[in-house]
């Protein structure tokens, strides 16, 4: 279970029921989701697990809707990093400097809308709960050197010679999923010519939970709540900005973020380094192949406008996770077709959604043409005033939408 | 491909027809195992069958099926394996499967995959008579679509009873003799929607829920459970139901 290096007296190869490739948010949450119910699991990723819990390895943040939150929870991993969270309360969206908004109060949700995290905090329980399962032997630095799927299972060698053999691979390997391409499954990709900047900040005032976020022309600015005085910042630029952005002395810097920050939490200042991440919107053509699923960013890539990339992820670990262990518990095996194919099913439509209703927003607002800008900002105020409307973003924005089939994971429901 | 390969290399010392032969059973263990081919009909109501076994089972042997392999250390047999649709699920549900069928090619067919699938199942061309000559027994022990083509049924309900361990289990299914079975299960499925080669069943030799019963009572079983299969033509989907009219299932204990 912990990292073995290769101690070439395994000639035999490990005989698993699911491979996960990639062991980070996605293919840690749903290594841990299967082997909790006894669903036998390798993961191979190809980070020292030391190294992925470091500070600078991944600054960032992500929302974690309502719904998913649930996921996290029954699985056992929200109580380890509930600590380090921080409950969304309240939502604001403005465009730009317009004083319509878009209100969002728990009052309205009944409760908190989602939660802010660090996606360390999230990879901590996983590396915690990860070992302590027998069902799950996590290898880590791995890499997959080949990969045979055939209609009698998938056989697996890494890069130092380990063969693995299960029934099905789960790719949870990312947006440059080598899986997808192993297996020639292609991808569309759409660029937005945006940067994401992403940095944590303190503040003078308390941010009472009130997540922000600004539309300005370059793109999405958001203000992310975390515990304490401090905020998660996503800071859309050009992406033939950004660089300059990331490079600038500190005080030219402090002075520019002051400037789209605005002062209603105070005095605000850096904490740590600045990380860029670009935006691009991608969707693979399918999500299965013949023993073979794509899960999480390998499959589907959005703009974090709504914040809800990793929501999405996870709601595949949920779909997923209920279709393999029902069949496990008969007794199925695991890389049979049509357990594969209806998880495409139940994902696909959903995914295309919230990519379309994503990729609107980011076009919609990421313009200055002035009949557009004035549109939309009478558009928010409209929907502010539409109640209805608003309780279906809301509800989508939570991940509590019913689009047919609501996986129980996302119910908080035990399998 | 390449295990059928090496299957046939490997036992290639035994000669060249042995490897023809498994060429065969691998081409057949290809297609009863493929969801969408010619067993598609078998694979839709496979997961209702396993389901329906599998819960009634563990509440008789007292097992949780949300643990690994619950039925770990205890044996089972299914008479009319096929090509090994119900087999390989009981033997990763934990059980020491036994199979048996009197087609020659079912027993090749499953041996074939169930090899190719790492799992050790017993296979063998046998009637329940030869086993019950033998004096075997087992915990639990499966009839599923297959008193509907026998020859005898007393004969051979009473050597599923014979072949039962005392507090052991029994499961079986089969086609309610009813009008709707005629039209549905017959006419419908082996002519309209050619779900089954023509000639698959025979509607007369269908048995109503009372009859199979009263067959296996007279084989020294308790019935404690019926329940029927429903197809839903608009989902493509089975489910289980009270309705017996057609397709049925039942659970069968042994005093102890």
């Amino acid at each position: 279970m912990p990292t073995a290096p290769s101690s070439s007296t395994t000639p035999t190869p490990l005989v698993k029921d699911v491979l996960i490739v990639g062991g980070g948010l996605v293919g840690g949450t749903l290594a841990c989701a299967l082997a909790r119910h006894g669903v036998d699991v390798a993961v191979i990723d190809g980070t020292d697990p030391k190294a992925l819990l470091a500070a600078d390895y991944d600054g960032r943040c992500s929302a974690i809707a309502l719904a998913c939150q649930k996921v996290l929870d029954t699985v056992g991993l929200w109580e380890p990093m509930a600590e380090e969270t921080q409950p969304i309360l309240d939502i604001r969206v403005a465009d730009g400097d317009s004083p319509l908004f878009l209100h969002y109060w728990q009052e309205d949700a009944g409760g908190p809308m989602g939660y802010m995290a660090e996606n360390r905090s999230l990879r901590k329980a996983i590396l915690k709960m990860l070992p302590a399962l027998p069902s799950a032997t996590l290898l880590a630095p791995a890499r997959l050197a080949t990969l045979d799927r055939s209609v009698d299972g998938v056989t697996a060698v890494l890069a130092d010679g380990r063969e693995i053999k299960a029934r099905v691979v789960l790719a949870c390997d990312g947006r440059r999923s080598q899986v997808r391409s192993m297996a020639g499954i292609g991808i569309k990709t759409l660029g937005y010519g945006q940067t994401a900047i992403v940095l944590t900040v303190e503040h003078e005032l308390p941010h009472e939970g009130c997540a922000v976020e600004h539309f300005l022309p370059a793109g999405p600015f958001a203000i992310l709540p975390m515990p304490g005085n401090t905020s998660s910042l996503v800071w859309t630029e050009k992406d033939h900005l950004v660089k300059g952005i990331l490079d600038l002395p500190d005080d030219i810097f402090q002075a520019e973020l002051e400037k789209r920050f605005g002062d209603f939490l105070g005095w605000v200042k850096p904490v740590g380094p600045r990380f860029a991440y670009p935006l691009t919107l991608q969707f693979a053509d399918r999500y299965v192949d013949t023993r073979l699923a794509l899960v999480g960013d390998a499959a589907h890539g959005m703009h974090p406008v709504a914040g809800q990339g990793m929501n999405y992820g996870l709601r595949d670990v949920a779909v997923i996770t209920e279709i393999l262990v029902n069949a496990h518990r008969l007794g199925m095996d695991l890389g049979t077709s049509t357990l594969l194919t209806d998880y495409q099913a139940m994902r696909r439509y959903d995914n295309l959604l919230m990519l379309g209703i994503t990729d609107v927003i980011v076009r919609l607002f990421s313009n200055d043409i002035k009949p557009v800008a004035l549109a939309r900002r009478l558009g928010i105020a409209a929907v502010d005033k539409m109640t209805p409307l608003k309780k279906l973003f809301m509800n989508h924005a939570m991940g509590t939408v019913n689009l047919g089939h609501t996986p129980k994971l996302m119910k908080g429901e035990a399998l | 491909m390449t295990a059928s390969q090496d299957t046939a290399v490997r036992k290639g010392s035994q000669g060249t027809a042995l490897a023809s032969e498994l060429e065969k059973f691998s081409a057949m263990a290809d297609a009863w195992w493929d969801p969408e081919g010619d067993f598609k009909p078998l694979h839709r109501f496979n997961p209702i069958r396993i389901a329906f076994v599998r819960d009634l089972m563990a509440a008789h042997f007292g097992r949780d099926i949300t643990k690994p392999r619950p039925f770990e250390g205890l044996t089972l047999l299914d008479i009319g394996c096929g090509g090994g649709l119900l087999c390989e699920p009981f033997s990763r549900l934990g059980f020491a499967v036994t199979g048996i069928d009197i087609a020659e090619r079912n027993i090749g067919t499953a041996s074939n995959h169930a090899e190719r699938a790492g799992l050790s199942i017993d296979y063998r061309l046998a009637q329940p008579e030869d086993l019950v000559a033998e004096g075997l027994t087992f915990d639990a022990v499966l009839n599923m679509e297959v008193v509907e083509h026998v020859a005898d049924v007393t004969l051979f309900l009473d050597s599923v009873g014979a072949l039962c361990k005392p507090g052991g289990a029994v499961a079986g299914a089969t086609m309610n003799r009813t009008v709707k079975s005629l039209a549905l299960a017959k006419v419908g499925a082996e002519y309209v929607l050619r779900w089954l080669p023509r000639g698959t069943h025979d509607w007369r030799k269908f048995l109503k829920p009372s009859e199979f019963s009263q067959g296996l009572r007279h084989a020294g079983l308790d019935v404690t459970d019926l329940a029927g299969m429903t197809f839903n033509p608009l989902t493509g989907e089975w489910r289980q139901t009270k309705d017996v009219s057609v397709n049925y299932m039942l659970f069968a204990t042994k005093a102890g």
